[in-house]
């Protein structure tokens, strides 16, 4: 009986009379759920969200494109970027080199529009030059986080059982520690350079991304189409990855985001304690050269300052744009 | 006398659809009304609208819901609220999540009563555990400190009912009741719902996707298709002889259990298609999938006409009146 | 030799409250082109089972022989070539699907895992089986929240068929589905098993869909079969005071109304009353039932039943 061969179907297909096709007109409402906002508590919502919304690509985009703020903030950095590739043509010359008379204020002199520093140092070169590692930092230390952490989190929360015990350990380990105070000892141990301060960022960042992939993929693997797969025979790296992540992505592109923002503010934390790259000008290594001049030069600290706070929330601006266009439920109910 | 609620001609527009349309029903004091229908026949949306609790984006384009002779579309925010919970309450298809899963049912009884009866604390946790005796829920003096829980699905919604009953209401709505349950629990919560009714004087708007709860519960049975009445009639007439194509397919499509019928002796007989395709249809809403659709079908809404005393059905080609192939077993 | 053969299966899960003892010394036998429906009301274990059988979930104890080899002691890679053979219809159409893959990806990554031809075979295979399911041409390229209930249903069967299965477990297949679209779902399936030969284990707590649709039936109550016969016999001649009370509880329209015929929960299936299980909700139990359990006996040819008075029970 078994050895029907499925191609037979094919004559017999026509008979049957066809069900017209029709749109769902309105999606399955599950309950409302809150909405995922503590980065350090990210299973919260997770373990609650019932049915895994579906979102449509192009519906995310309207939504995301109708949103001024995101708008805003994706414009902004837009602008970080250009800058970031624009800087070594714009000034060629080393940012860190003295090229003036010292604490030209901004307008003084049109040769320097935002002024020189205690050294004479350019301040606009320097900002120019300091999106350069402040991007760099932000996007790879959260490239390396996010895959790392995407895996970790990915096959704790789809094996569970023991294999996801030692994993959380090891989350916790790094979770319980202050992030801070470790990241200040792996740079002071490693040597401060724009690839060690990468790599220390994204040593204490991958926990959080890995606690929200597991609890996604917990939710996740207990649906029916999971189940499916099992049963029909799929390896566990096609149900991880061709199964499950698509379906966790949207919280985990939202995290992303903000972790680039949070990259940035760790990477300037550094350079302002000097614990960044000595050899690179960036904007928190200026805040640290003028914080002794607050007083009669504020504008050494403010202006990098400012360039740090409109970077950080623009991304922080697109993370709450990709939240409410990836996450219908949450959109709706406000 | 009049009856304690009266529909007329109720039109619920949403930006892009109207998912009820020109829906018109009454019930006595003490009466059971079934609405039926499968999903997105309207029949979940008519009960928020007389609860006046429709979402955000549905209006009422049209119509009027007098309860005790007021016209509850007229009254305010807060009249309507005094209503709420103390005229008219309403039960829901999922306990669970209509529960505050953080507070015990004791609490959440006398929340109710503390709101519309102004009692104190003390008294209204006397009361709950009465109400919780009511519903029949063993030891209620210990169950009253429970959370929601850690109830079944039965228990807890009996706590529904005693939350809804609490402030003895004239009407009552159940919104598939026990459709979450299981048979052996559903003839117990239906059976608990008919005695309050009678002990109460209550009316009860039973929605439902059940024919045999319909049949069996009911006193009078609306039968709704995307968003319009098709068939009224009294239990018994509708199940010995229906009407309306779509109730007799419905009926033929039910595999039953007195009525030996099995996959070898043959197919069941379907209803081809599914109710989307009523959408923007511009006659008669079930013309898509009738059997017996004819041209002049496609041209206008057929009008509810009355076959019989205590009948009406909206489809002007049902006479002579024949039984149904499969069902022709029922017989009450 | 029976095509699936389930002796004493019993699948424990550790919970907070000790252990839940889902599934609890089942034995059960599907013959090949039989459908066996199994019925119980939720909680009863009645899905875990199923599962237990597809080894979705891994028993604590028993074997599960199908066509005669213990797939217990399987690895995943020998399994992998068994769950060619048994396939699963899940209940709700709307989580069993993946809604980022369209509809061509779901039906054609079966083929592909299990390396059924050339890329256009197997297009041609998923074509054939979306028309066979009634389902338009054009639907390969669409996502799965763009299809009713019952046309997603349709595709949850097809991906069923499309590895040529011999036994195709349907939890609840019909449940989450209108009325008026039960009966196409449910017509489907004979068609789908006379054109393929397929046996089904069928589980439903629906009563009526069990009536028209199984050729044995076996009703399930707190992890065990407590009766079990043809289709006719049970129906005309329950022995089992649970069997009678479930099918007195359909509220059906062609008869008045009844008393509910069973008062009280189901019990927990961490902890299950001794004796006969079903004694706190008997109206017939007695002391003897509250102390032994009733074995699972024959009183008469295929007609099994677990209660100490099958015998005198009118």
């Amino acid at each position: 009986m078994s050895t029907t061969d499925i191609g037979t179907l094919r004559g017999v297909a026509a008979e049957r009379q066809i069900a017209p096709i029709e749109a769902e007109p309105v999606a399955p409402s599950s309950p409302a759920d809150p909405a995922w906002s503590n980065m350090k508590a990210p299973d919260a919502r997770s373990q609650s969200s019932s049915a895994v919304a579906v979102t449509n690509g192009r519906r995310a985009l309207k939504v995301f494109l109708s949103n001024p703020n995101a708008l805003f903030g994706t414009g902004f950095l837009a602008l970080v970027i250009i800058i970031a590739f624009i800087a070594p043509i714009l000034y060629p010359d080393d940012p860190l080199s003295m090229v003036g008379r010292p604490f030209l204020w901004p307008g003084q002199n049109p040769d320097f529009p935002l002024g020189t520093d205690s050294l004479g140092r350019d301040v606009l070169a320097g900002i120019l030059h300091g999106s350069r590692i402040s991007l760099f930092v932000g996007l790879t230390a959260t490239a390396l986080g996010l895959t790392f952490g995407v895996l970790v989190g990915s096959v704790a929360g789809y094996f569970g059982g023991w294999i996801d015990d030692a994993l959380v350990r090891l989350i916790e380990i790094f979770q319980t520690l202050p992030s801070f105070v470790l990241l200040v000892v792996l740079v002071a141990i490693a040597q401060p350079s724009a690839t060690t301060v990468t790599l220390a960022i994204a040593v204490i960042s991958w926990p959080t991304v890995a606690r929200l992939t597991r609890a996604e993929f917990r939710a996740i693997r207990e649906k029916d189409f999971v189940m499916a797969a099992r049963s029909l025979g799929y390896g566990h790296m096609r149900i991880i990855f061709r199964e499950i992540l698509p379906n966790a992505l949207p919280p985990i592109i939202v995290t992303s985001s903000v972790m680039v923002a949070t990259a940035i503010l760790m990477e300037s934390a550094l350079s302002f304690m000097g614990l960044g790259d000595p050899n690179v000008v960036s904007w928190g290594s200026m805040i640290g050269t003028g914080r002794e001049l607050v007083r009669t030069a504020w504008y050494l600290t403010a202006l990098p300052g400012l360039a740090i706070v409109f970077t950080v929330l623009a991304l922080n601006l697109i993370g709450d744009g990709l939240n409410d266009a990836l996450n219908p439920r949450f959109s709706q109910d406000r | 006398m009049a009856p304690l609620l009266q529909v007329d001609n109720l039109t619920i527009r949403f930006p892009r659809a109207e998912p009820v349309r020109d829906l018109s029903f009454d019930i006595g004091q003490g009466e059971t009304l079934a609405i039926v229908g499968e999903s997105g026949s309207g029949k979940s949306l008519t009960a928020l609208a007389l609860m006046q609790l429709l979402p955000r984006a549905a209006k009422v384009a049209s119509g009027r819901i007098a309860f005790g002779g007021r016209d509850l579309l007229k009254l305010d925010a807060r009249e309507m609220r005094h209503l709420r919970g103390r005229d008219i309450a309403m039960i829901f298809q999922e306990p669970m999540t209509s529960l505050n899963p953080v507070m015990t049912i004791g609490r959440q009884i006398a929340e109710v009563l503390k709101v519309h009866e102004r009692l104190s604390g003390r008294a209204a946790s006397e009361r709950a555990v009465e109400l919780l005796k009511l519903v029949r829920i063993p030891a209620p003096e210990k169950r009253v400190d429970d959370y929601p829980h850690q109830l079944s699905g039965g228990m807890r919604q009996r706590v529904m009912i005693a939350i809804a009953v609490a402030c003895k209401p004239k009407l009552l709505i159940a919104d598939e009741p026990t459709t979450a349950l299981d048979v052996t629990i559903q003839a117990q919560v239906l059976d608990l719902l008919d005695t309050l009714r009678r002990e109460l004087q209550m009316a009860v708007v039973l929605i439902t996707h059940d024919l045999g709860v319909v049949a069996q519960w009911a006193d009078k049975v609306v039968v709704m298709y995307a968003g319009r009445k098709v068939e009224q009639a009294l239990p018994g007439d509708l199940f010995n002889n229906p009407l309306h194509p779509y109730t007799r397919g419905l009926l033929a499509a039910s595999p039953r259990l007195k009525n030996d019928f099995h996959y070898r002796d043959g197919a069941l007989s379907e209803i081809p298609g599914s109710i989307v395709s009523a959408a923007g249809e511009a006659g008669c809403p079930f013309r898509p999938r009738c059997a017996q659709a004819r041209a002049s079908c496609g041209h206008h809404v057929p009008q509810l006409t009355v076959p019989a005393p205590d009948r009406l059905v909206a489809c002007p080609f049902t006479s002579p009146i024949k039984a149904v192939p499969h069902a022709a077993a029922l017989s009450l | 030799m029976p095509l699936l053969s389930v002796s004493d299966l019993k699948t424990h899960y550790k919970s907070r409250d000790g252990v839940l003892r889902a599934v609890d010394g089942v034995d059960l036998v599907v013959e090949r082109g039989e459908t066996v429906g199994l019925v119980g009301e939720s909680g009863c274990g009645k899905s875990t089972l199923g599962k237990t059988v597809l080894r979705l979930v891994d028993p604590t104890d028993g074997r599960i022989e199908f066509k005669g080899e213990d797939i217990t002691v399987l690895d995943q890679r020998r399994l992998r070539n068994v769950r060619k053979s048994i396939q699963m219809i899940f209940q709700d159409p709307f989580a069993s699907l993946n809604p980022r893959q369209t509809i061509g990806e779901i039906l054609e990554a079966p083929l592909a895992v299990h390396k059924a031809g050339d890329r256009a075979k197997r297009r041609r295979i998923v074509g054939d089986i979306v028309a066979k399911v009634g389902l338009p041409a054009d639907s390969i390229n669409r996502y799965p929240h763009e299809f009713s209930g019952g046309q997603r249903q349709r595709i949850g069967i097809a991906r069923a068929l499309l590895l040529n299965p011999e036994l195709i477990v349907c939890d609840e297949p019909v449940s989450a589905l209108d009325l008026s679209i039960q009966a196409q779902i449910l017509n489907l399936l004979v068609e789908m098993k006379k054109e393929f030969g397929l046996s089904y284990l069928f589980i439903s707590h629906d009563l009526s869909v069990v009536r028209y649709f199984a050729d044995r039936v076996m009703v399930m109550y707190l992890g065990r079969i407590v009766e079990s016969a043809d289709n006719a016999t049970l129906w005309s001649d329950p022995r089992h005071p649970y069997t009678r009370a479930l099918m007195e509880a359909v509220p059906d329209p062609a008869r008045p109304r009844q008393a509910a015929p069973l008062g009280g929960d189901l019990p927990s299936p961490s902890d299950i009353p001794s004796g006969c299980r079903f004694h706190t909700r008997c109206p017939l139990a007695t002391d003897l039932c509250r102390a032994e359990e009733p074995e699972f006996r024959s009183i008469a040819p295929g007609h099994q039943v677990a209660c100490h008075f099958a015998d005198t029970i009118n």
